[in-house]
Formats: C-alpha cells, sequence, structure tokens
C-alpha cells in the first residue's frame, strides 16, 4: 500500500514533503491539489473523508494528514 | 428564513446552450502546470467539454434565441408575457435592465413587468421566489423566468481553478398559477460577509475597469487573472457548502414533514462532481438520485445549473408525468436556498444550441 508521501509525489513531484512543516504556506499544495489528495487518500485506504474535513488545517503538514487519516479510518 | 408557496407550478422549460464546445484536453496547454496534475483533476472535478459563447455574445442574445424558439414552436404566445425576470451576473449595460433589452427587441407588450436580478449560483430558486409572489397579482398569469450567464467573458483563460469549470448558458422558465394547493416549501439564507469568496474586484463603480486592472497577475499556484476577472477562494466556497447546504436540506424536509426517502431527486446547483458527492455523502442522500453531469458536459453555467440538470437528465420523465424535487442554489453572495415542489407535468422541455 502506497505511503501519505507517496500519493503526494505523485500529485507534486518536485517537491520534498518530509521536511516541511506547513506544505500550504510553503506553496506545495494547493486548495485543488487538496482535492485530488481526498480522491487518492480514499482509494488507497478505503476510507471516506468527510467534506467538512477538507480543510487546510488538516492538510498543514504530514502529522495532520496522518492524523485525518487514521480519524476517517476509525468511523465505522 | 422559510416561505410556503400554494397554488405555482413550472409549466414548460427551456435550455439554451452556445454549439461552441471547448473541451479540457484542447485547453490544457493554457495553464501553467503539468498535464499529469490537471489531467487528475480532471478526473476527480468531472472536467471534459464545457460550452463558451464564440466572441461578444451577450445575455440578451442567449434569451432573445431562446423567447424566438419557443415563439415560432408555438410553445409560448409573446402576448401573453405579463412579467420577465432576467436573473444574470452579466448584463449587456449597467443601464438599461437586461430584461428590457429583451422586451424592446422582442416587440413585447408595454403592459408587462420587467424584473432583473443580480444573483449567481442560487439564481434559479431565487427568480422562481419572485415569480410566484408576482403571480399573487391578478394582473399577472404567466412570468417568464430567464437565467443567463456569459461568465466566460470574465474567466481569465490562464486561470486552472475556475476556466475549465465555467459554462455559458441561458434557461427560459414558464410560472403560472396551478390548481394545485399543496404547499411549496422553501428556505433561504444569505450572507454578505463572506462575499468576497466569490467576486469580480473591477468593473464596477468601486473599481472601475482600466488598463491596471486587466493585468494578469499570478496567484502564488500558477494561476494568472486580473482583477477583472471572477476570483474564486475555492477552499472557502468549498467549506460553505458542505457545511451550510445539509442543514438547510434537513430543516427544509422536517417542515414538509417528508424524509429523503420521499424525495425522487436532489436537483441541485453544479459546481463540480466532487462537491456534489461530497455533499451527498454528508446528507446521506443516494448520489443517484442527486444528478452531477453538467460540469462535465456543459460547464457550470451558475444560476442556469439547475434548469440545466432537469433539461439534460429529466426531459422524458417531466414531459410523462411528475416528481417530488428538491431543488438548491448555493454560491455567490453568499446565497443558500432550497425549494421542495412538485415539478411537471410540463409542456415542453427542451435543450438547444444556440447559433
Amino acid at each position: 500500500m502506497k505511503t501519505i508521501v507517496e500519493i503526494l509525489k505523485e500529485i507534486r513531484p518536485e517537491f520534498d514533503f518530509d521536511t516541511s512543516r506547513d506544505l500550504i504556506g510553503d506553496g506545495m499544495l494547493d486548495s485543488f491539489d487538496m482535492i485530488t489528495l481526498v480522491a487518492d487518500l480514499e482509494k488507497t485506504y478505503g476510507i471516506l473523508i468527510p467534506g467538512v474535513d477538507i480543510v487546510p488545517e488538516n492538510f498543514r503538514n504530514l502529522g495532520a494528514i496522518q492524523q485525518l487519516v487514521e480519524r476517517c479510518a476509525a468511523k465505522p | 428564513m422559510n416561505f410556503t408557496f400554494r397554488n405555482r407550478k413550472i409549466s414548460g422549460l427551456l435550455a439554451i446552450v452556445p454549439a461552441n464546445e471547448r473541451s479540457f484536453l484542447e485547453e490544457m496547454a493554457n495553464f501553467d502546470f503539468p498535464p499529469a496534475r490537471s489531467l487528475k483533476l480532471k478526473q476527480v472535478m468531472g472536467y471534459d467539454k464545457h460550452r463558451l459563447v464564440d466572441g461578444p455574445v451577450c445575455a440578451s442574445d442567449l434569451a432573445c434565441f431562446g423567447l424566438e424558439h419557443l415563439f415560432q414552436g408555438g410553445q409560448l404566445d409573446r402576448g401573453d408575457i405579463d412579467a420577465m425576470i432576467v436573473v444574470t451576473q452579466s448584463p449587456d449595460y449597467f443601464i438599461p435592465p437586461t430584461s428590457t433589452v429583451i422586451q424592446g427587441r422582442l416587440g413585447l407588450k408595454h403592459d408587462m413587468f420587467c424584473l432583473d436580478i443580480t444573483q449567481g449560483c442560487a439564481g434559479f430558486l431565487i427568480g422562481l421566489f419572485q415569480a410566484f409572489l408576482l403571480l399573487d397579482q391578478p394582473s399577472i398569469g404567466k412570468v417568464v423566468l430567464i437565467n443567463v450567464d456569459v461568465m466566460s467573458r470574465k474567466v481569465s483563460p490562464k486561470d486552472r481553478n475556475s476556466y475549465p469549470l465555467i459554462g455559458d448558458a441561458a434557461a427560459i422558465t414558464i410560472v403560472e398559477r396551478s390548481d394545485d394547493a399543496s404547499p411549496i416549501y422553501a428556505n433561504l439564507k444569505m450572507d454578505g460577509a463572506r462575499g468576497e469568496a466569490l467576486m469580480i474586484p473591477a468593473g464596477g463603480f468601486r473599481q472601475p475597469s482600466s488598463p491596471e486592472t486587466a493585468v494578469l497577475e499570478s496567484d502564488g499556484d500558477n494561476n494568472f487573472r486580473a482583477l477583472d476577472h471572477l476570483r474564486m477562494d475555492g477552499s472557502a466556497v468549498f467549506n460553505f457548502v458542505q457545511i451550510e447546504v445539509p442543514p438547510m436540506i434537513e430543516d427544509l424536509l422536517r417542515t414538509a414533514g417528508q424524509s429523503m426517502d420521499d424525495v425522487d431527486y436532489f436537483l441541485f446547483h453544479q459546481p463540480n462532481r466532487f462537491m456534489l458527492q461530497k455533499l451527498a455523502e454528508r446528507m446521506n442522500a443516494p448520489f443517484e438520485k442527486m444528478p452531477s453531469n453538467i460540469v462535465e458536459h456543459y460547464g457550470n453555467s451558475s444560476g442556469v445549473t439547475v434548469p440545466m440538470v432537469i433539461a439534460h437528465n429529466l426531459r422524458e420523465r417531466l414531459l410523462g408525468g411528475s416528481i417530488n424535487a428538491c431543488l438548491a442554489g448555493f454560491g455567490v453572495g453568499l446565497t443558500w436556498a432550497s425549494m421542495l415542489m412538485p415539478l411537471g407535468k410540463f409542456t415542453f422541455c427542451d435543450l438547444v444550441d444556440f447559433q
């Protein structure tokens, strides 16, 4: 199964996502990349990410994205 | 704010789209993005084709074409139009109103009420509210509601966030009294404090258009647009829709004493497929009851998308009988509105190309 970093690299191969603490502030993810990422995360991990959770705070860095995925995976 | 109407119906509907069709694949080279990234977005958002006016075509051109089509087809008699409401964000002029431009071009009677309303994505519902209210007057027997926008002329072709999804279109909806006294439920909310989420900054009296407002500037994400162009804060609009629309629909159904199962179709504004899918999930509404194919075939034409979704998906159904429909529009303003009403049986329901 692909990791979150691998999914991010597929969307924006030009960036090193491991080093950034603010993917949005550093210009590595825009709002449309977030949507593409949501679609890929849902497909890869078999989860549903609620529309209200698709906000910049949940995509700020790798830790925030990981937490979002875990929260969604824990839902029945 | 809740509304209830009785003895009102839509008797027919005609949608008009420019014959000029462009595809996302053709236009991808205009955007400063790697093709793979754009193709991925195409898949998620449902971008494919869109219809755009070719050259200086205006709102009244699409509307007059549609009305002439109805006159010639015998579906509407020009002498029967007692009121005409034009809902548009792209008027022919600041002055005079586009409704009177259309009235004059078609030689319609003077004994009629012409009204322009500036509204966007909720424009079909706002127009219906006004049409229903006008029908309180005994002198008004038939209202022609025209939703029309040629917003492609105000979107930067180098803005990948907005240009691929935009579409030009018009719709003519005939609104009349009905013998059916069963209630039509509706609600509406507006929040001008968040209005800048969808905005054209220049071109009005606050900041008139000038050579400076026409200069393309980067938004930092490789999109280039001028102050004369439409600006959309994608995250703010997406979040607004996900937070505000589901409780509005719940409230509407509760007021009407109905459930999701009672609704045959959720005929919603068409921003893009992804946003509608997330909306359906949050509402626990079956996605198959929420047609979401207008952006991929025609583009998002603001207030015209609800009649477009009806004409494209439900023509045969509505010519043959009626459905219980939940309509909703949400966007510019910000405005969000919904309505629960029987639709059909229509006397006509067509979608034609503007040549």
